[in-house]
């Protein structure tokens, strides 16, 4: 009944995939492959299209245009097919905030059409590996924010789907949450699940991610393995802090002849960030600052980092404000 | 098929563990009815006159048509609060059938009904109303009230997908249905209202409700002789609006949670 169009065996395939909003294209011209077992890192600022590809991967909303396939199942006609083998982290926490959380859990695993038994056995493991074991049978609403956020997560994975989305997972945990997701994230990957997050801690993508893709404006505008990423914008970076924001002008000068590309001042932080060219010795660099009269409080060289190619393919670095602003146009 | 009946049983279960939460969401349908029924039939039963019998055997056939009618609160107000927050996307996500979201709200919605007719029931023995005719009437009087409470239910549930906020959907009730009972044979005979309200209340499915209801149980109807044709056959009457509600509030209420849904 449901047509598949099966095509290459990858977990997530889009091809052309956009969705408009009145006149606005949320996102345009999107194609993805993610391999099984792989975890594909969608990175950009809000409004980026981060949250419309997943809402469009998960069934919640209809492509525009183009055409997307998850687990095997074209996500227009076959929607009922990769519900059943998909688990989803939203970024606005969907539980219920009258049921407990081990009956949450019992609920949307039995929606998944997990046996009775099974399902309260999944529930209990998930509440014990995610620190909430202690919070199981007490109501959600009383949940911290980063509570509730692991619930959601627990959620997704209750049925053990072979696809799972993470939109901004990590969002409002603390450092040992996060770090547990990351855990488990490299444990579900090890067992052959395929994972698509958006991020907009690079760290993050650079640690969990095999493939990167940066969106800006609804657009991919980059992608690759991080290291990939980080190759094409060249090797190491200089990173320079001076006394005042107004030395920022004369340290450009001073290190123009080492640069390897255009040197990017950061007003409010006094730093200058100077892609680096081969064979620089950091004692000419200090010498160069002093001849112009620079004050540096702190001059290092190191390696490329995703900020630096974030920086580089979108003009500003991945800055968090109202989260909300992507959900729903 | 049955996969989507399971699927609305559990979260009809859900919607009901909410009312083991927040109690006081049975409140319109418990304790204020009770109140009507005391208030009515101990401040208004002296002094309302009813042709050919006492006045509580009068009243309850009305509460209970009233109660039923307000009891449209209750769904709204459940559907339009989780359309304000995240979960309706989590059940999009998951495998289950499309129907069973709107069918589970139904289903906790129409225990909460009849939670409220059998407590109405047992208050209006305990104040001297009682069912005088045989068990099959009495049985297609009850059918009739439950027919009631499935419109009732999803002139809620249409108003909740419509309304843009939880709160909204009390205002929208009161005034929907505050008139509506008040206008009808529900606590006083038409024959004393004024011309007009008179014939207002006359094609009122309410006064057929409670007309119906009142010759099912055996209780007095006070139904003019002239009356119009629908208080000549409420039953009939009562059906055919019920049926109506329905045709209408169905669809409306499908399109609507599609629409609030989409995208």
């Amino acid at each position: 009944m449901y047509e598949t169009n099966t095509h290459s065996g990858s977990a997530i395939e889009t091809r052309d995939l956009g969705k408009r909003y009145g006149e606005m294209w949320a996102l345009r011209h999107l194609d993805l492959e993610v391999e099984a077992g792989t975890v594909l890192g969608l990175l950009g600022h809000n409004g980026a299209g981060k949250t419309t590809t997943i809402r469009l991967l998960t069934t919640l909303s209809t492509p525009s245009e183009g055409s997307a396939f998850v687990a095997g199942h074209d996500v227009v006609t076959a929607a009922p097919r990769v519900r059943a083998d998909i688990g989803v982290a939203a970024q606005a926490a969907t539980v219920d905030g009258l049921l407990t959380g081990r009956a949450n859990l019992e609920l949307i695993g039995r929606l998944y059409r997990i046996p009775a038994p099974e399902a309260r056995k999944r529930a209990g493991e998930l509440l014990e590996r995610f620190g909430i074991a202690d919070a199981a049978d007490r109501l959600v609403k009383e949940y911290s924010g980063g509570m509730r956020r692991r619930l959601d997560l627990a959620a997704s994975l209750i049925a053990d789907p072979p696809v799972i989305f993470l939109d901004e997972p990590t969002t409002g945990l603390d450092p040992a949450a996060r770090r547990e997701l990351w855990n488990v994230v490299g444990e579900l990957v090890a067992g052959g699940t395929t994972i698509l997050l958006t991020t907009q801690y690079l760290d993050e993508a650079d640690a969990l991610a095999d493939t990167i893709v940066v969106l800006d404006h609804g657009r991919a505008i980059a992608s690759g393995t991080p290291s990939e990423l980080k190759t094409t914008i060249g090797g190491e970076r200089l990173e320079i802090v001076v006394e005042n924001a107004g030395q920022l002008a004369p340290a450009i000068e001073a290190v123009s002849s080492f640069a390897d590309g255009k040197p990017e001042p950061d007003e409010a932080g006094r730093r200058l960030i100077v892609p680096l060219r081969e064979r620089v010795r950091l004692v000419d660099v200090v010498r160069a600052l002093d001849a112009q009269g620079v004050e540096a409080v702190d001059v290092q060289r190191r390696e490329a980092t995703l900020d630096d190619v974030f920086l580089m393919v979108t003009g500003a670095r991945p800055v968090e404000d109202d989260p909300e602003e992507e959900v729903a146009a | 098929m049955i996969a989507g009946a399971s699927d609305s049983l559990l979260l009809a279960r859900r919607n009901l563990a909410h009312i083991r939460q927040i109690p006081e969401k049975l409140l319109d349908v418990t304790l204020q009815p009770i109140m009507f029924v005391l208030l009515f039939a101990f401040v208004f039963g002296g002094v309302i006159g009813v042709p050919g019998g006492n006045y509580r055997e009068y009243l309850i056939g009305g509460i209970l048509v009233q109660t039923i009618a307000f009891g449209m609160i209750g769904p709204g107000t459940s559907i339009a609060t989780d359309l304000t927050e995240g979960i309706v996307d989590r059940f999009r996500t998951l495998p289950m059938a499309r129907t069973a979201f709107l069918l589970g709200h139904m289903l906790a919605e129409l225990a909460g009904m009849i939670l409220a007719i059998t407590i109405l029931s047992i208050s209006g023995l305990i104040v001297g109303w009682g069912i005088s005719a045989g068990v099959g009437h009495a049985l297609v009087g009850y059918g009739l009230l439950l027919l009631f409470a499935l419109a009732m239910v999803w002139i809620g549930l249409f108003v909740g997908v419509t309304v843009r906020s939880p709160d909204a959907v009390m205002g929208v009730g009161f005034l929907l249905v505050f008139p509506l009972t008040f206008v009808a044979s529900t606590f006083v005979p038409i024959a004393g209202l004024p011309a007009g309200l008179e014939q207002f209340a006359e094609w009122n499915p309410i006064s057929a409700l409670a007309a119906a209801t009142r010759t099912q149980f055996g209780n007095p109807t006070a139904i003019p002789a002239d009356a119009a044709w629908p208080l000549q056959h409420p039953v009939l009457y009562s059906v055919s609006c019920v049926a109506a509600i329905l045709a209408i509030a169905v669809p409306l209420t499908i399109r609507g949670y599609r629409r609030r849904t989409a995208d």
